[in-house]
C-alpha cells in the first residue's frame, strides 16, 4: 500500500495554516483556512460550533481536501501539496474531546494555551469539533510550481 | 444574522488582487475537491480573473470554479496574527491568449465571501456568529435525542453569569460608609459583615436581572460587539443558562438582600435604613425592569449614581449608627456616584448601536460623541471639586485630598475616548482604567479615613478638619 511521501508529511507538520476545502450542497467547493493537526496517520483540524457551517457541509459530503500552498506558513519552503480525502466529524463531546490535539496544536499555535486557560472569556471558541481526515491522493508539486504537473500518490480506500 | 458578511464579487476580486498568489480550487469528477496554486491576473472592472491552466490537471468549465487568497504573519511563539482570506467563485472559460497564442483559463466572477480581522474584528467576529452555534448544538441535542449545550466550569460560570468582578461598584461605597461611621466613634463589626454581604446580593440581583430583562427586551441579542465591561454577560445568548435559570438567580439574590436587609432592621432598624433599602430596592430592580427601565430611559446613570453612591454609603453609615444622618456620609458619596457613574457612561458607548436597535435610549445614544466626551469632563472635574468643596468647607477631612491622586487617570480615559470612539476593543484598555479610578478613588477615601481614625486614637487633639 502506497503512503503519503516523507516531505508531505514535513510539510504538514510544519505548516501554521492549510486550506480546507469542502463541497456544499450545491455542489460547489468552499475553502477554509485552518491549522493541520498531523499525527502521523490522519490529517485534523478542529472548528469551533462557532463557525460550524463547514461541519454541516462534511456530514453532507464527506469528499474534502487540504492544501498547503504558503510559503510563509510552511517557514519559506517552496514546495506545495494537495491531499484528498474523506472527512469525518467528530462532536461526541465539543467541551474537551477535541482537546486530546492540542499538544500538536500548541506546538504551532502556543497562545492557544492561555486562550484556553481564560475560556471564561470566549466559551463558545472552545466548543469544538474535530475533523478527521483519512487521505487518499496525494498531489505533490517540489517546486511548488503549477506549470509543472504534479506528482500523484494514490493510497486507495484503506487507511494511509 | 450572517457571521461574514457577503461580499459582491466586484470587491471580492479587488480583495483577491491584493494577496501574492492564489489558490484554484474545483471539484474533480471523483466528487473530491482539487486545490492548485496560481498567479491570477485579476481584474474587477470586467468582473474576471484569468490564470494559466495547471500541468497535468482538467480545470472544469461546466461547473463552479474558486480562487481563494489566504494571508496569514507568522508571530514565533505565538502563532500567527493578520489573518484575511477571501473567495471568489464563478465559472471558467478556455481560450487563447492573444500576444502568445497559449492557453489561458478566465473565470467569470459571481460571488465572494471572505474574512479580514482587521475589517471585522475576531471578537466581533465570533459574536456574529453565536447564533451559528446554537444551531449546531440544537441539532446535535435533536439527532441525539437529549439536550447538548455548551460548558463552562461551575466557577467560570458563577463569575460570568453573576460579573462577579464588577462588585467593587458596592464594596466601594459600603466599607467607606463603614469607616466614616467608625471615624465618628461608631463600629459593629457583624452589622459591617452584614451590610457588606447583603448590599452585594442587591448588586449580583441587579447584574443578573439586567441580563434577563435586557434579553427579554434585545438589547443583549442585537449587541455585537460585546467587551468584558459592556454588553452584559451574554451567558443567556450563548446558551450556557437558560433565561429562566437566570430570572430564578436574580430572584434568589435578592430574596437574600432581603432577608439580610429583614435582620438588619431588626436589629439595627431605623427609618432612614428602611428609607433606604426600600428606595435602593426600586432603584435597583428597575434599572432595566419595566415599567421604570431607567436605562432604556437615558437614566441610567442617574440611578447607578443614586444607588452605588449615596443610598449605599448612607444604608452603610445608618446601619453602624442607627439612624443617624451627617451631612459628610453624603458629600463623600458624590464623588464616588460621580464615578461609579462614568463607568456606565464609558461602557454604552460600544453598546450603544444594540442600545439604539433595542429602543434603550442611553446617553451615547442619544447625544454626539464631542457631547459624550464633554460630559465625562464635567462629571469627573465635579468629583474632585466635590471633595475640595467638602473639604473647604470643613465637611470633608483634609486627607481626602488623597482623591485627587487619581485625577491622572480620568485624563486619560478621557483623552482616550473620542480617538477609539468606534473602536470597542481599542476602547476596553480605557474601560479598564476608568473602572481603576472608581477603585482607586474609593480606596484613597477610606486611607483618608483610616488617617483620621488612626489621628484621632493616637493625636485626639488633631483636628483633620478645616475650620
Amino acid at each position: 500500500m502506497a503512503t503519503i511521501p516523507a516531505p508531505v508529511t514535513e510539510l504538514l507538520e510544519a505548516a501554521l495554516v492549510a486550506e480546507l476545502t469542502v463541497v456544499d450542497p450545491s455542489g460547489r467547493p468552499v475553502t477554509y483556512p485552518l491549522i493541520p493537526l498531523w499525527d502521523g496517520e490522519r490529517v485534523y483540524m478542529t472548528s469551533s460550533t462557532l463557525f460550524s457551517r463547514k461541519l454541516e457541509h462534511i456530514a453532507h459530503d464527506p469528499h474534502v481536501s487540504v492544501s498547503v500552498t504558503d510559503p510563509v506558513s510552511v517557514g519559506g519552503r517552496e514546495d506545495r501539496v494537495t491531499i484528498q480525502g474523506d472527512a469525518r466529524v467528530i462532536d461526541d463531546d465539543p467541551h474537551g474531546g477535541w482537546e486530546r490535539l492540542l499538544p500538536i496544536w500548541s506546538a504551532k499555535e502556543p497562545a492557544i494555551v492561555s486562550f484556553l486557560k481564560a475560556r471564561v472569556a470566549l466559551p463558545l471558541f472552545f466548543e469544538r469539533a474535530l475533523i478527521e481526515i483519512t487521505p487518499r491522493r496525494v498531489m505533490y508539486w517540489p517546486s511548488g510550481d503549477a506549470s509543472v504537473a504534479p506528482q500523484v500518490v494514490d493510497l486507495g480506500k484503506e487507511a494511509a | 444574522m450572517r457571521s461574514t458578511p457577503a461580499i459582491d464579487a466586484r470587491a471580492g476580486l479587488a480583495k483577491l488582487a491584493s494577496y501574492p498568489f492564489h489558490i484554484a480550487t474545483w471539484v474533480d469528477e471523483a466528487g473530491y475537491p482539487i486545490s492548485v496554486a496560481v498567479e491570477a491576473s485579476v481584474d474587477p472592472e470586467t468582473l474576471t480573473a484569468t490564470f494559466d491552466p495547471p500541468a497535468g490537471l482538467s480545470v472544469p468549465t461546466d461547473r463552479e470554479v474558486s480562487l481563494t487568497g489566504s494571508h496569514i504573519r507568522p508571530q514565533p511563539g505565538y502563532g500567527y496574527d493578520e489573518r484575511r482570506h477571501v473567495t471568489v467563485w464563478g465559472r471558467v472559460t478556455s481560450g487563447l491568449r492573444p500576444d502568445s497564442m497559449s492557453r489561458v483559463l478566465t473565470l467569470a466572477a459571481r460571488s465572494a465571501w471572505g474574512w479580514d480581522e482587521s475589517e471585522t474584528p475576531f471578537f466581533e467576529y465570533s459574536e456574529r456568529s453565536v447564533p451559528r452555534s446554537r444551531r449546531y448544538f440544537d441539532a446535535l441535542s435533536a439527532e441525539r435525542g437529549t439536550p447538548v449545550k455548551p460548558r463552562l466550569s461551575f466557577g467560570f460560570l458563577a463569575l460570568r453569569s453573576t460579573r462577579l468582578p464588577f462588585l467593587t461598584a458596592t464594596i466601594v461605597p459600603v466599607v467607606l460608609g463603614i469607616a466614616i461611621a467608625a471615624s465618628h466613634g461608631t463600629f459593629d463589626l457583624w452589622a459591617a459583615a452584614l451590610t457588606v454581604i447583603g448590599a452585594s446580593f442587591v448588586q449580583l440581583g441587579l447584574n443578573v436581572a439586567n441580563d434577563v430583562f435586557d434579553s427579554v427586551q434585545g438589547a443583549d441579542d442585537a449587541n455585537v460587539t460585546p467587551t468584558q465591561f459592556s454588553g452584559g454577560s451574554r451567558v443567556i445568548q450563548y446558551g450556557l443558562v437558560s433565561l429562566r435559570q437566570m430570572a430564578t438567580l436574580a430572584t434568589l439574590f435578592y430574596v437574600l438582600a432581603g432577608v439580610i436587609g429583614l435582620i438588619l432592621l431588626a436589629t439595627r432598624g431605623s427609618t432612614a435604613l428602611l428609607v433606604i433599602g426600600v428606595v435602593g430596592f426600586i432603584v435597583s430592580l428597575g434599572y432595566t425592569a419595566p415599567p421604570l427601565k431607567f436605562v432604556y430611559r437615558g437614566l441610567g446613570e442617574i440611578a447607578v449614581a443614586v444607588g452605588f453612591g449615596p443610598l449605599m454609603l448612607l444604608g452603610a453609615y445608618v446601619v453602624q449608627t442607627r439612624g443617624a444622618l451627617a451631612w459628610e456620609p453624603f458629600v463623600a458619596s458624590i464623588p464616588i456616584a460621580l464615578l461609579v457613574a462614568l463607568i456606565l457612561y464609558v461602557n454604552e458607548i460600544p453598546d450603544r448601536r444594540g442600545d439604539a436597535h433595542a429602543g434603550k435610549r442611553t446617553l451615547p445614544v442619544r447625544f454626539s460623541p464631542r457631547t459624550i466626551v464633554t460630559g465625562y469632563n464635567v462629571a469627573a472635574a465635579s468629583a474632585y471639586a466635590a471633595v475640595v468643596v467638602g473639604v473647604v468647607l470643613g465637611i470633608l477631612p483634609v486627607p481626602t485630598l488623597l482623591m485627587l491622586l487619581t485625577i491622572p487617570l480620568a485624563r486619560q480615559v478621557s483623552a482616550g475616548l473620542m480617538p477609539n470612539y468606534d473602536n470597542p476593543y481599542g476602547l476596553m484598555a480605557f474601560m479598564g482604567v476608568n473602572v481603576r479610578l472608581h477603585l482607586l478613588a474609593g480606596v484613597l477615601l477610606l486611607v483618608a479615613y483610616v488617617i483620621v481614625i488612626g489621628a484621632m486614637a493616637i493625636a485626639p487633639g488633631v483636628d483633620l478638619f478645616i475650620g
